[in-house]
């Protein structure tokens, strides 16, 4: 393998982004550079963390190295399910050297909710969590046993927080727009019902607890007081929460059909601020790519989802957040809930880097993207920041 | 005719009255073109009942009607209208179509355009899924009715109603009651009502009263008595059993206990308030039969409005293809 010292770069670390050098050996990180090592001139652009893209829901490779993604955590929602060892191993090994995958195996057989998964076999298998998937257990005598096993495997447990009894059959959120557009709708509240019972089983057993995605303001009261109660809970969200309300479904766009479904401002305001606070750990792509065949239907019976793994960082930066807090919330903090050494550009860490250019423009556009579908609710909005170049373990994966 | 019945229409002419290609909704029509669609439709009524004169201004012209959610009478309705203004009428029912057997909307939609339709009026159960084949065919597009969303013709039908007999929408206290979270009925009136200058008051259980329905400029009762207080037009609506998946009531006998309309009932609104119902009725359930059957009773007269006002809908959606002076 080529060692690599990267110059006149900026350089992204925990406490703040500064000129200065970095080099690899062996496809790690190390402090000074090694003999023969291929100089790279970064010409005074961004060099970053690649990103750790935590919660998939497809292995969409051209759509991650356009968008900067190294490692993905992919949800246990496949066919078949991830809930069996074999099939945990093969995900595992199949994105391998270019890129990693790490599967999220099923907390229960058949994401059923029903029956613990073989979660201690799984993780031999190369499983980094255990998740409930898309659903939500309903059963919470069921969830606490995940929880409290999940617990002594130190594994986090990854939760759809909605409450099912609540979103059975529903394809927005309550208020206005799904009022005015007929649509089938639950009540904001179901997150919160599903957060508070999940935090409560996770404090009581002990457990590392994420939700994958919160997207309202009673959702984030509930994570930040455990929080500050000092639970081991995590929480995360995708740049389609923070940047649209619900009045993106209008005209009911499809690619707007997303789970859970695009709140009302003002849990959009809170969501804002729960990223800018600390209270939110991870931005994460949700990605999920969804052809014509799921998509061009009228809105209640096309399949929710969004193609987001492209345009994650354009989006994220958008945030206006200082560039080291960015790069916790989509390479440090996923990396540390899966437990993967990575996400931060510190010697000994492996060499998953990406050159950036923060200010290049572009536009979004759904025909034009690498993934599987483009099916993005974000067509056409001008964004800015572009990956120049990508490494994975000190390879170029992406020139 | 009251000065805010909104009749600028009368100003402006030909196509620049009415510029859509489609009927896919209330929502996104001005209230003077809502106000055209009625003018026009009042030309029709006479027409309708001595049939002295027949016009057959949409001969030759192909009308479909592909009703993918079952229908009687608005399927009726719309086939009577198509006729009585010359056109040939196919009636594509779902039993008999391909979307059974797995062709998706889009594909059907794209069939019927490939079939040169001038005319294609739908009836859906998803909301949207009007909208989503307008968006892919070459002729005009009428919405009979998609899932929860609109049944724009049923507003228009109601409102020519409620002109005619009261004189004027503008000021008059209109009280919908019902299952107003599965109504495309009332989301249609409450739109052409409130567009209109009507005072519109829903009233129905929580369980079936939308979030944020107040902010579709209506005030929202619980109780109904409360409601009826000096109504001008009752408007009930049917308990749509096929569209409630899980208990929304505890029984359709407390429903009538709470919500239906009775003679007693009734002398709370104005004395000789209208009664209305888009039918079909559940009789003892919503509405009382001496009610619905009653002297204050406008339900037979809005199936009459309802041809006019679709034949008023074809007539005016085609003009353009048809090269209608001023239209074309």
């Amino acid at each position: 393998m080529t060692d690599l010292s990267f110059v006149n770069a900026r350089i992204v670390r925990p406490d703040g982004a500064e000129p200065g050098e970095l080099h690899v050996r062996d496809g790690t990180i190390v402090g000074s550079p090694a003999p023969n090592a291929t100089t790279i001139d970064c010409r005074g652009k961004t060099l970053a963390p690649g990103i750790v893209d935590l919660g998939v829901f497809a292995i969409d490779r051209a759509a991650f190295r356009a968008g900067g993604i190294v490692r993905v955590g992919l949800m246990p929602d496949q066919s078949p399910v991830l809930d069996d060892p074999g099939i945990v191993q093969r995900a595992s090994l199949v994105g391998k050297p270019r890129l990693w995958i790490h599967p999220i195996a099923a907390a229960t057989k058949g994401l059923a909710g029903i029956d613990l998964a073989e979660m201690a076999i799984m993780k031999g298998a190369g499983a980094k969590a255990v998740s409930t998937g898309r659903r939500w257990i309903a059963d919470s005598g069921v969830m606490r046993k995940v929880l409290a096993y999940a617990r002594d495997l130190d594994l986090a447990v990854i939760t759809h927080a909605e409450d099912g009894g609540l979103t059975d059959g529903k394809v927005a959120t309550e208020g206005e727009t799904a009022t005015r557009l007929g649509l089938p709708a639950a009540p904001a509240i179901a997150e919160a019902l599903a957060v508070a019972r999940d935090v409560a089983l996770a404090e009581e057993t002990g457990a590392r607890l994420h939700v994958r995605q919160v997207t309202t303001a009673a959702g984030f009261a509930l994570i930040r007081a455990a929080k500050r109660r000092g639970a081991r809970v995590t929480c995360g969200i995708t740049p389609a929460h923070l940047l649209l309300s619900d009045n993106a479904m209008s005209d009911f766009r499809t690619f707007a059909h997303l789970s859970p479904p695009l709140r009302d401002e003002s849990d959009r305001q809170a969501a804002l601020a729960a990223v800018r606070d600390g209270t939110v750990d991870v931005l994460c792509s949700g990605h999920d790519p969804r052809g014509p065949e799921e998509k061009r239907l009228p809105f209640a019976d096309a399949a929710a989802g969004a193609s987001g793994a492209e345009t994650l960082l354009a989006l994220s930066l958008s945030l206006d957040l200082p560039i080291e807090r960015l790069f916790a919330l989509l390479a440090a903090n996923p990396a540390r809930i899966l437990g993967v050494e990575t996400g931060s550009l510190a010697p000994g860490m492996s060499a998953d880097l990406l050159l950036l250019d923060e200010t290049a423009p572009w536009q979004i556009k759904g025909e034009a993207m690498t993934a599987r579908a483009g099916n993005t609710p974000f067509d056409g909005l001008p964004a800015q920041g572009k990956v120049l170049r990508l490494w994975k373990g000190g390879a170029e994966i992406l020139a | 005719m009251q000065s805010s019945d909104h009749r600028p229409a009368a100003l402006i002419s030909g196509g620049a009255v009415f510029p859509h290609g489609h009927l896919t909704g209330i929502d996104g029509l001005q209230p003077h073109e809502i106000a055209f669609l009625l003018d026009e439709a009042e030309q029709w009524i006479e027409a309708n009942r001595n049939r002295a004169k027949p016009d057959k201004r949409l001969a030759g012209l192909t009308l479909i009607n592909a009703f993918f959610e079952n229908s009687t009478r608005t399927l009726l309705s719309f086939e009577i209208a198509g006729k009585r203004l010359g056109a040939d009428v196919v009636n594509m029912a779902v039993a008999q179509s391909s979307v059974k057997k797995g062709e998706t909307l889009i594909d059907t939609a794209q069939t019927l355009n490939a079939m040169r339709a001038d005319m294609i009026v739908i009836r859906h159960a998803s909301s949207g899924a009007v909208r989503l084949i307008a968006d892919k065919v070459d002729c005009p597009v009428l919405n009979a009715g998609d899932g929860s969303h609109e049944h724009p013709t049923q507003a228009l039908l109601d409102a020519l109603t409620i002109r005619r007999r009261r004189g004027s929408i503008a000021g008059q206290r209109v009280v919908i009651c019902g299952d107003i979270l599965h109504s495309r009925v009332a989301r249609s009136n409450i739109l052409a009502l409130t567009a209109l200058a009507a005072e519109v008051r829903v009233v129905a259980p929580a369980t079936l009263m939308p979030a944020a329905i107040e902010r579709m400029g209506v005030t929202p009762y619980a109780d109904f008595d409360a409601a009826l207080d000096g109504a001008d037009v009752v408007m009930m609506l049917r308990l749509q059993n096929e569209r409630m998946s899980g208990a929304f009531i505890p029984s359709t006998r407390e429903f009538h206990l709470r919500y239906g309309l009775t003679t007693e009932r009734l002398e709370r609104a104005k004395p000789g308030a209208l009664v209305m119902h888009p039918g079909p009725m559940n009789r003892g359930v919503e509405i009382d039969s001496n009610v619905a059957d009653g002297v204050q009773s406008a339900i037979t007269e809005q199936v009459e409005m309802g041809v006019a006002v679709r034949m008023a809908c074809l007539d005016v959606l085609t003009r353009r293809a048809r090269g209608v002076e001023g239209w074309a």
